[in-house]
Order: structure tokens, then C-alpha cells, then sequence
């Protein structure tokens, strides 16, 4: 039987306020267990939250670049369990009325494009983390990050493979660092992906039934998981079998996923608004203000980096679809705009295959985007040639120096003394008769014999664009 | 020396013109807490007191003293206070020193006030005898053999039986009111939002509310003038100036529309109660008030719809009594799930694993619709009424409570003394400021007279009041053997 996958996922974007969202304490990753945890975020007996403002405006930003509705008047309700890392036994949360109501945003995929609904999303607080592997016959519990301000993206189930899954979550991995409302670090968590997968046989609208993937923590991941859960799922239903709701949680070293919790199990949250906290009100001025102020998205960063420097649909796409790597383009160009494409390439050429050797992230190559602006000039002025820039930027990438101090110290800047690269054309011409005979007889492709020649007795520093012009007018 | 006798007022112009001082006056209240049996207490900061009471003599010498400087009090025990056992009457905060100040005990430390002790209460304010306290009931002055009254019972007792001259409380359906009628004292809920609730261990958080338990009305309105204010760690304080509560009490009530609710004098309401409450009424009447009938037929759902909402809300707030951070923690648990059940199993009172369970109940799933909900809507409809009957009137008055303290231990099933709370409760769903003030005796036990207002009336009702206390000397009564 041809099967139908289905995905939802639901995003954890960590907000970067400096403070908590209920809470005066700081926010900071990898500090000390429990330095950053205040009265209010230890649920001691009295204590009252009050709403960071900050977490508003961050999410109304994320609700008018997703298209959607803004709900200006919103509930922060009560998610009750029990948890030793959950201090209040409650989380705060929003349930039937979320800031950002329904929205949508436009994925690629090749050359096909596809609209993925966002159902919602809400603010809510994350809670604290439990290390069970810390001592023997203790669980311990740091409560930094309880209090921290998530905003939970809910999708529609509008997806139909894991890699269609990938597409949407860079594509809002992508959105909440041009929004600059979250760093995006899946690695500290401040991104987490989990993913609600169900299968049916092609062509029946009824959905699945449906199981969730937790504890996802790279897109890599996040592809596996989900083709592993379908290949699971068709196992199951082929037999006879049938699939059963709950949670999984994905082992990445494992490369399994296990049952966390059945359906069954579930905690009734008994939720309820919370009456700490009145509802939030916003005004047309803020909604107002923040529309206004609303950076330049992908896609319309996409259209004028088509249309100002005359990039391809593909170039301007790939460029686009990280902050970092937009941000490392645009800095490029602001000495190089005449070289706008040549900018691109070598991000998305040398720059980029250096990084997955390495397996770096943008942010953390040795080569910051000025010096590799640098040397994109020192091909357009001439002084070296791509091929030698190559070079150059492998000893650039090793720290050797600057662009400039490389091409001096190794020599490597081009020759353009017309005499004498013609004394070694000569020379080559009165040696390879042969060749020249071919290349008389109109075989023009012999042309490459005589600047390779050209360039290997010159270590590859003779002036292309020269050479070439003087091994014409002398053949010819 | 008789200090006890005297109000704020009197012991703050003692204070001032050297007639005794502040450790002298601190020493007077500690002495006399501890030769009472009223349990009013679960602890008595002697040393603190003392450390405050010379603290405020160093500035009334100095000439930087405020009205209230050096002035002791019982402070409920509710009132987080920094390295102060901080108990709520609970057995699951027996062992918890609070390492911070509520808005409220920060605030009365600023006014330079005398912390005696912290006062003895229901367990998290859930009652309405303070038969629910881990640290034992406590007796009511004017009998001992009677309640006080709940959930600030040992708040009432202290100033009734003149072991502090004022004392701290907290009402979510009555907690201040019902024990200030029941012991013979004035007591002031105000609107909601109008006092912190920041450091007051919560009960049921959209109906708390502080408020002042004094001698007479005056002092409260002394009290009210520290205690009040908006707060921005409390998020439904209201942003609203506070007003001086002292400047309009000697204001003419000449012309004052008084509002009987009808709901208020029906079945159930003692006889003795009834007709103390009505010769209030008529005393009013003779200082040039005139009284019209006003109904509130939403009011006789004020039980049940109480019974929801609190129970709904406390049973969220008292999810952080674990085990796991602070507070009492079970022997031994062998495993996680353990040490939540037995911590929270004998650590808590049955009346609070009561409402726990009720509140529990009404959020689960496929219930929150029928209870919460409807409660919600039975709310806003109480609140209505009173809207309405505003229009008509400028305060309503009533009984506080259907009768005088009845005998410890008498009464044993929980509905029946849910049923106690029938006048009070109305006001903490409305939001809406209510006092009791003393009216007379019934049974040789105190009466209390209801006066609820309009949202921010406090003035307007401390005016009344003290207009009334004017004219009476009810206020003035202490038990036989003081």
C-alpha cells in the first residue's frame, strides 16, 4: 500500500529578553546551577509573577512576519502537573487564547515553493532541568532556565516528509534570527524542534493517528527521526497492527525512538487562567510601532539582493535563508558592490566548503567577512587570480595572515609586466611548434595548452586576461 | 498602667510626648502575650520587637518619627517576613524561615511599626474558626470556650483580648470581617488590588485581599494609610493614588443612603443577631441616614460559587508545598512519587486536602465547563447585583455573620460551617471593600455590623464607621476579666 505522511511540528523558540519572563532574574546560558534562579522563580510561598513586556513585542514581531492574527487581547492560563523541576507545580502557559492566532509562511524545496499554515503561537515559561546522572541516588535540579520565556509555534499538519518537515523548521529557525527574537542555538536549546508524525494510506483525508517526537535537537536529527517513526509507523499498520497516540522520545546515539508516555498516562493539566496575571492588553500604537519597525525579512531581502546586485533566484535564496550568512554577504558588498556575484560564490563556494569540512558554523569561521572581502578585491583589481585566491584563502583559513600579507609573503601577486611574461610566450611559441600548427589549422581549443605552459612557468601569477590576449595576437 | 485600652491614636500621642516609650510599650504587649491563653500566637518575636521597638524610640527622640512609629502589632501569619518562621498555619511550613519581606510586612517596617509575633490562623486562611491551624485552636476572649472565628482568628483574638493594638488580616470570604464580628473588633477588607498581595502566602489569589484589624476605625484608617498602595510585583494591585484615610472621618454621614439587602435577613440569621444589626441601622437612621431595601438575588450563590473558585485556585497555589525545595518533606520517600504524596499527605490538614481536592476535581477535564466555568459566570452576575444596587445607595449593610462565636468544636461538618460565610462572601467575589464594626452583644458575645461599599469607598466606610463609633461605645468594650 502507498502511504501519506503527515507532519506538524511544534517549535520551542527560547525569546532573548535579559530577564525572565515572570522574573527580574537573568537569562544567561551556562551559568552556575541556580545563580539565576530569584524568589519568584524558586515558587517560594507569596511570591507573584509579572509579565516581562519585552516577550510581547518579541512575539507580536513573530506573528505580523508569519501573516498572521494578533490576538491584542491574550490569557496566560495555568499548566498544572507535578514536577521537581516545575518549582510552582504549575507552568504558566496559553491555551485558548494565544497572542499570535492563525498565520502561514511560504517554504522552498528545489524549485517548488509551498505554503505551511502556523496554527499558533503562545508564550509560556520553560521550567527547570532535572540531572539524574549527577549523583547516585539523587535527581538534581537547576532551576536557571525555569522562568526562561519560550514561544511555542504550532504548525498546521500541512506536511507531507521529513524533509518538507526540515524546510519549515529552518525556514522559522531562519525568521526568529532576522527578528532577532532568538538566537537560534539548537545545541543550548534555545531552538527545539519536536514533531508530531502520523501516516495514511494515499488519498483518505481521515488523519492517523498520530505520535510525537521529543528531545530533537538539530534539523539532522529532526530528518531522522521522523523517517524512522514512518518506516515504524508502516511496519505497525502493514502487520495488521495499529498505531498507538503517545510520545516518543528520540535517541540520537541510538538512533531509536521509545515510548515516553501513552495517551493514557497523559496528565490532565487542569488548566485554568491564571489569576496572578490580568490578561494582556495591547494597543494599536505598539501593534502599530512594531510593524513599523520590522527588519527586512528573506523574502524581501531575497528580492533585493535579486534586484540591487543581480544575483540568480538560486544565489539570492541560498544567501538568504540563514541571518548569519545574509549578514556575512551584506558586509561583503559594502566595499565590493561591483563584485556582488563574486561575493556570493565564494560564501557560497570555498567559504562554505571549508565550514562543513570543519563542521563550523558560520559565526565561528576564522575568516570574518572583511577580510574576505578583502581578497574578493584582490581579484578584481587584478592583483591575484581566482585560482590563486584559492590559495590564499586556504592560508587565510589556517591564520596565517591577511589577504595582503599572504599575496606579499608568498609572492603570489600577479605579473603584469607585459615584457616579461611576451619573453616567456615567446619561448613557449618557438618550442611547441606542433601546437601552434594545430592551433593555425583553427584548433582553438589548443589555446589552454599555452596558458597552462604560460601559467606553470610563471607559478600560475601571469595575468589571465593578459596572457590570453598575448598568445592570441601572437598565434594569430 | 493600663495601655491596652488605649487605640493607635491615643498610644501614638503617648509615644510622641514621652509618656512612655516604644520598649516600654513593647515589653507591656510582650508580658501580657505571654501570660494569655488565647493561643493567639504561633510565634512571638520577642527579640526582633525589641530590636524594632529601640529602633523607633532612636527616632522618635530624634524627632523622625511618623504617626505609627513604635507602635506594636500581630502580624497574621500568612505575611511572609524575612528570617521569621513564616508558617500559614500549616504543618507543611513549620520548618520554612521566609528569606524575604511581603510588600505588606516591608511596608509596616517602613512605618517604623513593632512586629510582636505572628498570628495564629486556619491553615492557609481555609476556615471559619480557626479550628484549622497545625498550632492548635484558638479562644475567643470574650469566652474561651467559643471561636474567634476564622481565618484571622488569632489576628481577632490578639486585639480583642488587647495582647496587641492592632493586628494584620487577609480575606477571601471573610477571614478579616467574620472574626472581627465575632470578637468585638473593627476590621476593614479593602477592594481588591488596592493592598499587595506580593509575600502573602496565596489561598485563592483573584479574591485575597489585606486589610486592617483595629480597636476602632480611626486606627484602621491609620493602618490602611501604610498599608495601601499599588505594587508592581503584584500584578492585579491597581495603579491608583492612595488617598489620606484619616482626612474624611469626621465627615457628616448626614443624607448617607443605607441599602438593606433582604437576602441578607432571611432564614437562618440568628434572632438576637438580627435585631443588634437593626438597632445599628436605626442608630444610623437617627444621624440622618435613610435606609431602603436593596435586593441581591445572585447573593444566594455565593457559597457554591465561593466553593469553586477558591477551592479551583488553592488547588493550583498549594502545588509548590512539594517537598522538594523547602517545607516539610516526608521520611524516607521511596521514590519521587511517594515523596510527593506522603510530604503533601502529612504535611497538609484535612481541611485544606479537602479543598484541594474539590479544586482538583472541578478544573479536570470534562468538569471545568459545569463548575469553573459556571462559577465564573455566577460571579460576574453577584457582581452585577451590587452594581445595580449602587446606584441606588452609597453603602450596604448586614449582618456579618448569621450568628455569635459558636463553641469550639461544635461544629463538625464542613458544609455547615461553610454556611457560615453566607454574608461575607459576596464582597471578596464582587472585589468590593466590606467592614465589620462592633454593634452590640448577643448572647454576651460580640455582634458585628457588615458595611460593604463601592469599589474604592474605604474612605467613604471608615468615615461611617467612625461616625458611628461617635455615637457608640460598642468599640470600646474589652472582655469582663481584661
Amino acid at each position: 500500500m502507498e502511504w501519506e505522511t503527515v507532519i506538524g511540528l511544534e517549535i520551542h523558540a527560547q525569546l532573548n529578553t535579559k530577564s525572565k519572563i515572570f522574573s527580574a532574574a537573568a537569562t544567561r546560558f551556562g551559568a552556575e546551577p541556580n545563580s539565576q534562579a530569584c524568589a519568584v522563580d524558586l515558587g517560594l510561598p507569596g511570591v507573584l509573577p509579572v509579565l516581562n513586556r519585552e516577550v510581547v513585542s518579541k512575539a507580536i514581531k513573530f506573528g505580523l512576519a508569519v501573516d498572521a492574527h494578533i490576538n491584542q487581547r491574550n490569557v496566560f492560563d495555568r499548566k498544572n502537573y507535578f514536577y521537581p523541576d516545575l518549582p510552582k507545580g504549575y507552568q504558566i502557559s496559553q491555551l485558548d487564547w494565544p497572542i499570535v492566532g492563525e498565520g502561514k509562511i511560504e517554504i522552498t524545496l528545489g524549485d517548488k515553493t509551498k505554503v505551511i499554515g502556523v496554527t499558533r503561537a503562545h508564550l509560556e515559561e520553560d521550567a527547570g532541568k532535572s540531572i539524574h546522572d549527577l549523583y547516585d541516588d539523587f535527581t538534581a535540579v537547576d532551576l536557571n532556565r525555569a522562568g526562561t520565556p519560550l514561544l511555542e509555534i504550532v504548525s498546521d499538519p500541512d506536511m507531507r516528509s521529513a524533509k518538507e518537515a526540515v524546510a519549515y523548521a529552518k525556514k522559522i529557525h531562519a525568521l526568529v534570527q532576522y527578528l532577532e527574537i532568538c538566537d537560534g542555538n539548537m545545541q543550548e536549546g534555545s531552538f527545539r524542534c519536536d514533531a508530531n508524525v502520523s501516516i495514511r494510506p494515499m488519498g483518505q483525508e481521515k488523519l492517523g493517528t498520530r505520535a510525537e517526537l521529543k528531545n530533537i535537537n538539530s534539523f539532522k536529527f529532526l530528518e531522522r527521526a521522523i523517517n524512522l517513526e514512518v518506516e515504524r509507523q508502516q511496519d505497525i499498520l502493514e502487520e495488521g497492527g495499529k498505531v498507538a497516540q503517545e510520545t516518543r522520545l528520540y535517541d540520537a546515539v541510538k538512533h531509536e525512538t521509545r515510548s515516553m508516555r501513552s495517551k493514557e498516562e497523559a496528565n490532565d493539566y487542569r488548566y485554568f487562567p491564571d489569576p496572578d496575571l490580568l490578561p494582556v492588553e495591547i494597543s494599536d500604537e505598539l501593534m502599530t510601532k512594531i510593524r513599523q519597525e520590522l527588519p527586512e525579512l528573506p523574502q524581501e531581502k531575497k528580492a533585493r539582493f535579486i534586484s540591487e546586485f543581480g544575483l540568480s533566484k538560486y544565489d539570492a535564496d541560498v544567501l538568504t535563508s540563514q541571518k548569519p550568512m545574509a549578514d556575512y554577504f551584506e558586509k561583503m558588498i559594502t566595499n565590493n558592490s561591483n563584485h556582488a556575484k563574486l561575493c556570493a560564490n565564494w560564501i557560497m563556494g570555498e567559504l562554505s566548503a571549508s565550514l562543513n569540512k570543519y563542521q563550523l558554523e558560520l559565526m565561528d569561521a576564522p575568516i570574518i567577512a572583511d577580510d574576505l572581502s578583502l581578497l574578493v578585491s584582490r581579484i578584481g583589481d587584478d592583483t591575484i587570480s581566482g585560482k590563486i585566491a584559492k590559495d590564499v584563502f586556504k592560508a587565510m583559513w589556517d591564520g596565517e595572515g591577511s589577504a595582503d600579507e599572504i599575496i606579499e609573503a608568498k609572492g603570489l601577486k600577479q605579473m603584469t609586466d607585459t615584457s616579461a611574461i611576451e619573453a616567456i610566450v615567446d619561448e613557449i611559441i618557438a618550442n611547441n611548434t606542433p601546437q601552434v600548427e594545430q592551433f593555425k589549422s583553427g584548433n582553438e581549443k589548443i589555446l589552454g595548452f599555452f596558458v597552462g605552459q604560460a601559467m606553470k612557468a610563471t607559478q600560475g601569477k601571469a595575468n589571465p586576461k593578459l596572457l590570453n590576449e598575448m598568445l592570441r595576437a601572437k598565434l594569430g | 498602667m493600663s495601655l491596652h485600652t488605649k487605640t493607635i491614636a491615643q498610644l501614638s500621642q503617648g509615644l510622641s510626648s514621652g509618656e512612655f516609650s516604644s520598649v516600654e510599650l513593647t515589653q507591656y504587649y510582650l508580658d501580657r502575650i505571654n501570660a494569655s491563653d488565647l493561643n493567639a500566637f504561633i510565634t512571638v518575636t520577642d527579640e526582633l520587637a525589641m530590636n524594632q521597638a529601640q529602633a523607633a524610640d532612636d527616632k522618635i527622640a530624634k524627632g523622625d518619627g511618623n504617626i505609627l512609629t513604635g507602635i506594636p502589632y500581630a502580624h497574621k501569619d500568612i505575611f511572609c517576613t524575612n528570617g521569621v518562621k513564616t508558617s500559614a498555619g500549616s504543618k507543611i511550613l513549620d520548618n520554612f524561615i521566609s528569606p524575604y519581606d511581603a510588600t505588606v510586612s516591608h511596608k509596616l517596617n517602613q512605618a517604623d511599626l513593632v512586629m510582636l509575633g505572628k498570628a495564629n490562623m486556619d491553615e492557609f486562611a481555609m476556615g471559619s474558626s480557626n479550628e484549622n491551624s497545625y498550632y492548635g485552636d484558638v479562644k475567643n476572649p470574650w469566652n474561651i470556650n467559643k471561636i474567634p472565628g476564622g481565618s484571622s482568628g488569632g489576628s481577632a483574638a490578639a486585639v480583642a483580648g488587647r495582647l496587641a493594638p492592632f493586628a494584620t488580616g487577609t480575606d477571601t470570604g471573610g477571614s478579616i470581617r467574620q472574626p472581627s464580628s465575632l470578637c468585638g473588633i473593627t476590621g476593614l477588607k479593602p477592594t481588591y488590588g488596592r493592598v499587595s498581595r506580593y509575600g502573602m502566602i496565596a489561598y485563592a489569589s483573584s479574591l485575597d485581599q489585606a486589610g486592617p484589624m483595629t480597636q476602632t476605625a480611626e486606627d484602621a484608617a491609620l493602618v490602611l494609610n501604610v498599608m495601601a498602595g499599588f505594587d508592581e510585583k503584584d500584578s492585579t494591585s491597581t495603579e491608583r493614588d492612595v488617598e489620606d484615610y484619616t482626612a474624611s472621618l469626621n465627615d457628616s454621614i448626614k443624607g448617607l443612603t443605607i441599602g438593606l439587602p433582604k437576602e441578607f435577613f432571611s432564614e437562618g440569621l440568628d434572632d438576637e443577631v438580627a435585631s443588634q444589626v437593626m438597632a445599628a441601622v436605626k442608630e444610623f437612621e437617627a444621624m440622618g441616614a435613610t435606609v431602603k431595601e436593596v435586593s441581591l438575588p445572585n447573593s444566594a450563590y455565593a457559597i457554591p460559587t465561593y466553593y469553586i473558585v477558591a477551592p479551583c485556585e488553592c488547588s493550583s497555589n498549594l502545588s509548590r508545598l512539594d517537598g522538594v525545595r523547602y517545607g516539610y518533606r516526608c521520611e524516607d520517600p521511596k521514590d519521587l512519587e511517594d515523596l510527593y504524596l506522603r510530604s503533601r499527605t502529612e504535611g497538609f490538614g484535612e481541611e485544606v486536602k479537602r479543598r484541594i481536592m474539590i479544586g482538583a476535581y472541578a478544573l479536570s477535564a470534562g468538569y471545568y465547563d459545569a463548575y469553573y466555568l459556571k462559577a465564573q459566570k455566577t460571579r460576574h452576575l453577584i457582581s452585577e447585583d451590587f452594581k445595580k444596587a449602587f446606584k441606588d445607595v452609597d453603602v450596604i449593610m448586614g449582618p456579618v455573620s448569621p450568628t455569635t462565636a459558636f463553641d469550639l468544636g461544635s461544629v463538625k461538618d464542613p458544609v455547615s460551617m461553610y454556611l457560615a460565610d453566607i454574608y461575607t462572601l459576596s464582597a471578596n467575589l464582587a472585589g468590593l471593600p466590606g467592614m465589620s464594626i462592633p454593634a452590640g452583644f448577643a448572647q454576651n458575645l460580640p455582634v458585628g455590623l457588615q458595611l460593604i461599599g463601592n469599589y474604592w469607598s474605604e474612605a467613604k466606610l471608615l468615615n461611617i464607621a467612625h461616625q458611628f463609633q461617635q455615637q457608640t461605645d460598642w468599640h470600646t468594650k474589652a472582655p469582663q476579666e481584661l
